[in-house]
């Protein structure tokens, strides 16, 4: 499994011509038009907000395309408190992501719960779903948010697709 | 008018259903004896003494005493920008009193908190569901013995909850004037 990005280009060598796996191509694709899903539940969000604006600029990573709809979304970012009345409802959100999809837990709130060690809130998001990277802080900088999605960057890019494909279709022929 | 006479008026109108004011740190209170009558001295209120602004009704639970509860009633006349409190008192038996929705349409809310947190309920009102906890949650979590790390509940398909790790607390801070570090918040269990 590489692990690292596989492409290396230079034209003075190479000319026109870029040498790659179909995994690195792919995953390259991947890793760098990750769509953020922004569940904004708490002040956890307004850091998000700055993330996605001028001064940190989650553009330069590709993912400033923030989606609304679950079905166009990559990632979902957990941004807050999870109580138990909204659990059902990202819960469901996460369910209406297509696959491949991945979860970044922001904050101290939705990793473990936080200072809300009360009757009404989940403690940790990922009793409902499955969690990626998770950020300490409350809330995190906008650069601890970065590197969370460089980290998601880094795993997307040891994630074998082709490889996958190819086992799960001559299991089927053996099968068969 | 000032609050102190708002309170001397209500006496002359009531009697003894409305006790002798309270002061505290300059503001009013008054308790209704009678809960039944909160909806006649808060019209009174609204329309004879321009109490036209319900601030806002909370509820405390005396747990251990009786009568249990206590709602509390704070109003507010923008004209001439005073304030009265009214308090009554609710049995736990009973745990039901009317509704002033009548007379401040702004109480709906604050009523359906009352319930959905306390577990009191307000005879006449339109629409006494939950308001924070989901329909069908089978406690009533700011009363006082229910405990802070809450109590598992499931109801398949809308929410579920469970107990909180509590990892030694309650933290709680003590209210006093002396320095910081012997206020701030440490684990502090109830002797109970």
């Amino acid at each position: 499994m590489p692990t690292q990005s596989e492409i290396g280009y230079d034209s003075k060598i190479e000319g026109d011509v870029v040498v790659t796996t179909v995994d690195a191509a792919l995953n390259w694709f991947r890793a760098n038009s990750v769509w953020p899903m922004p569940m904004g539940l708490a002040c956890c969000a307004i850091e998000l907000m700055a993330v996605g604006a001028s001064r940190f600029d989650i553009s330069r990573f590709g993912s400033e395309v923030m989606r609304f709809s679950p079905r166009q979304a990559d990632c979902m970012i957990v941004a807050g408190t999870v109580t138990y009345k909204m659990a059902g409802a990202v819960k469901r959100v996460w369910d209406q992501m297509a696959e491949p999809k991945w979860c970044i837990a922001m904050g101290a709130c939705a990793s473990t719960g936080g200072m809300y060690r009360s009757y009404a809130v989940l403690q940790g998001v990922d009793q409902i779903i499955p969690v990626d990277v998770y950020v300490s802080g409350c809330p995190p900088r906008p650069e601890a948010v970065l590197d969370a999605l460089m980290k998601i960057q880094s795993k997307i890019k040891t994630q074998p697709i082709l490889k996958d494909l190819t086992a799960l279709h001559l299991q089927k022929k053996v099968a068969a | 008018m000032t609050s102190l006479e708002t309170a001397q008026k209500l006496k002359e109108k009531f009697g003894d259903l409305i006790s002798e004011p309270t002061e505290f740190r300059g503001e009013i209170s008054v308790k209704v004896a009678d809960a039944e009558q909160i909806v006649a001295v808060c019209e009174f209120c609204k329309k004879q003494l321009g109490y036209d602004y319900l601030v806002d009704v909370s509820s405390l639970d005396n747990y251990g005493d009786d009568p249990r509860w206590t709602v509390v009633y704070e109003l507010r006349n923008l004209q001439n920008a005073n304030e009265i409190r009214l308090k009554t008192d609710v049995s736990e038996e009973k745990s039901e009193l009317p509704s002033v929705i009548g007379v401040w349409r702004t109480v709906n809310w604050h009523e359906r908190e009352i319930y959905d947190m306390m577990g009191i309920r307000f005879r006449g009102h339109p629409d006494l569901r939950r308001i924070l906890m989901w329909e069908g949650y089978p406690y009533f979590p700011l009363r006082k013995d229910f405990p802070l790390a809450g109590k598992p509940s499931d109801i398949p398909g809308v929410a579920f909850s469970k107990t909180a790790p509590q990892e030694g607390g309650p933290f709680v801070t003590i209210p006093s004037t002396s320095s910081a570090t012997s206020r701030e918040p440490r684990v502090r269990v109830p002797e109970n």
